[in-house]
């Protein structure tokens, strides 16, 4: 498996080399990293040709690195019914960047697209209908980004004296609850009283 | 003035009776064929669907937020109420991410129960697919002789697991407890009783011609919007694709069972219909050749080792379990950094998990990757054309849960 798709990862870099960025095969699964000038021509590409076919879109997802100055990645999967090989293309992007939409090659993008909208406020340029679709109407903010608290800021009652649902920031009887239970010996990093003496 | 007149006083020929405005009507969020909290905005043209808008996210909990502050073990249980009508099947796909990351074997007979529970929510699903999309199209003998079967099945789920929905049964490394043998005859026995059971349901519906006229040529998909939309599941194999993960791309230990692979030649709503009940006798064959594996196994269920408990009696005398025990119970393994896609054949289509980690005992991001989701976007495409009492069969035959479309 794993040496058929670094064939294909070899093939990809040779045919296009203007869009891949880098491309390895890790746990059996082939990576692509590909710039978002480029994704559209490269999702064709793999659509069409026909070593590759990839015709099926699997996922469109997000995943956000606020240390990074490319805060995002947007990632796609493709699967290939008819060479039974699977895809993964990863696009870096930065906070203010649109990615193009691949609704015209892939119909099936759009709501994916919507969906990463819609949680991490990524907009998609030539996209028919960018709306939010999973949360509520006239939600505010972007609640996959690590910076969205979990508890959310608003919550919701229905109102006996108004007779209708209202909006009300979240006021918690007991603090979101997020225990620390990493082992003191490994991964925790705890600054000890004295330490900022030892780097200055 | 009813403003169909124009500025120098003509009027259209049409007289006002006859011009016609296209008439939108809100489906849902509380019919009772929209399975579910679907609201369908439905636009009218007589009795025929021109445009159909389907708004989701009603019962959108938010899981994938809530997952990234939770150990791996914890999220677990999330899994069982994304597709609430065949839980394991779910938790099959985080187990195998999981594995795939750490790079834990699973040992054979864990392997096997595994999938001798996959197949059980396979029929659990399609029990209920097929019944209640009967009763969308209006029998109502179906469901009821469908949930008895359900139930009995639900007790299997009860006595492995202790719950009999959210059962948390599949873990990383195997699965939680082994099943007693009395168990295990019980199910071979169930198995033989269940097709005469199937007949009966088959002989209510598939010569049926209310049935027939409701279903046949209704929701027609093409090779060509399986492609686009991409479909998966029982929506592909309806239209003659033979395409089954548990065959193209074998996980678990799917390789070394016989079954057949039954596909559909219309793509219309009966010939999925005729998928799905032929997938459940299907089960059926995997169920009992899984049986007699596990008794031919015997042997730990659970991979021994850092992402697993320690066993009972161990901690009784080791002090090193009991710590291990505890630890792995409040802090949680450690799976290395690294992203994978696991998919698994679930009984609606391919349920994938797309996992980061980032080497701590949470996960760094994951995506549910549910297949309803892309079968109810294309149903704009596929509703088109169809008269308004289709929408509910169409909806029936998709196999739309709200738990995994809204996450």
């Amino acid at each position: 498996m794993s040496e058929a798709l670094k064939e294909l990862g070899t093939q990809l870099e040779v045919k296009r080399t203007d869009c891949v960025l880098s491309w390895d095969v890790t746990h059996d699964e082939l990576n692509v990293d590909v710039a978002p000038s480029s994704l559209v021509e490269f999702v064709e590409f793999l659509k069409t040709d026909q070593s590759c076919k990839f015709s099926t879109l699997v996922d469109i997802t997000g995943v956000d690195y606020p240390e990074r100055p490319k805060r995002f990645d947007v990632v796609y999967h493709f699967l290939s019914m008819y060479q039974n090989q699977r895809i993964r293309l990863r696009v870096s992007i930065r906070e203010e960047d649109m990615v193009p939409s691949i609704t015209d090659i892939h119909p099936s993008a759009n709501w994916f697209e919507r969906e990463v909208f819609d949680m991490f406020g990524i907009l998609f340029s030539g996209h028919p209908d960018l709306r939010r679709i999973l949360t509520d109407y006239g939600f505010r903010g972007y609640p996959l980004r690590k910076d969205f608290p979990t508890t959310g800021y608003t919550e919701v009652r229905y109102d006996e004296a108004q007779k209708r649902v209202v909006y009300e920031p979240v006021s918690l009887v007991q603090e979101y609850r997020q225990f620390d239970f990493m082992s003191p010996w490994e991964g925790a990093n705890y600054i000890l009283p004295g330490d900022e003496k030892q780097e200055s | 003035m009813d403003g169909s007149r124009y500025d120098d006083g003509s009027t259209d020929a049409l007289s006002g009776e006859q011009k016609i405005r296209n008439f939108n009507i809100n489906f849902g969020p509380q019919h009772p064929a929209a399975h579910g909290v679907l609201r369908l905005v439905l636009e009218l043209d007589g009795e025929i669907v021109e445009r159909c808008d389907p708004h989701i996210g009603l019962l959108h909990r938010g899981t994938e937020k809530l997952m990234e502050s939770r150990t791996y073990l914890q999220n677990l249980p999330y899994f069982d109420r994304l597709d609430y009508v065949a839980p394991m099947n779910q938790e099959h796909a985080w187990c195998l991410a999981i594995e795939k990351l750490t790079g834990v074997e699973v040992p054979r007979r864990g392997s096997l129960i595994r999938v001798l529970y996959s197949e059980i929510g396979r029929i659990l699903n399609h029990l209920l697919n097929v019944t209640t999309q009967a009763m969308d199209v209006g029998a109502l003998t179906p469901p009821l002789w469908g949930f008895e079967e359900r139930e009995k099945l639900m007790v299997f789920y009860e006595r492995a697991c202790g719950a009999r929905l959210h059962a948390a049964y599949f873990r990383p490394g195997g699965v939680h407890q082994d099943l007693p043998p009395e168990l295990l005859d019980d199910i071979e026995a169930w198995s033989h009783e269940f097709p005469a059971v199937l007949d009966d349901i088959d002989g209510l519906l598939t010569e049926n011609r209310i049935f027939k006229q409701r279903n046949a040529d209704i929701g027609v998909v093409t090779e060509d919007d399986i492609q686009k939309y991409g479909f998966s599941g029982v929506m592909v194999r309806g239209s003659g694709l033979a395409w089954d993960l548990r065959r193209a791309q074998p996980y678990e230990c799917y390789d070394e069972f016989e079954f057949q692979i039954p596909v559909g030649k219309n793509g219309d709503c009966y010939d999925r219909y005729l998928c799905r009940m032929e997938e459940m006798r299907q089960s059926l064959l995997i169920i009992r050749q899984a049986i007699a594996k596990i008794r031919e196994c015997p042997g730990d269920v659970l991979a021994r080792g850092k992402i697993t408990p320690p066993k009972r009696s161990d901690m009784k005398t080791s002090m090193e379990s009991l710590i291990h025990h505890f630890k792995l119970y409040t802090e949680g393994f450690h799976v290395p950094a690294g992203e994978v896609y696991a998919a698994v054949e679930a009984p609606k289509g391919e349920f994938g998990v797309y996992l980061v980690a980032d080497g701590t005992n949470k996960p760094y991001r994951a995506k549910l990757r549910a297949p309803g989701f892309l079968h109810l976007q294309a149903m704009d495409h596929v509703a088109k054309g169809h008269q308004l009492a289709d929408v509910a069969a169409i909806i029936g035959t998709m196999d739309v849960v709200f738990g995994e479309i809204d996450r």
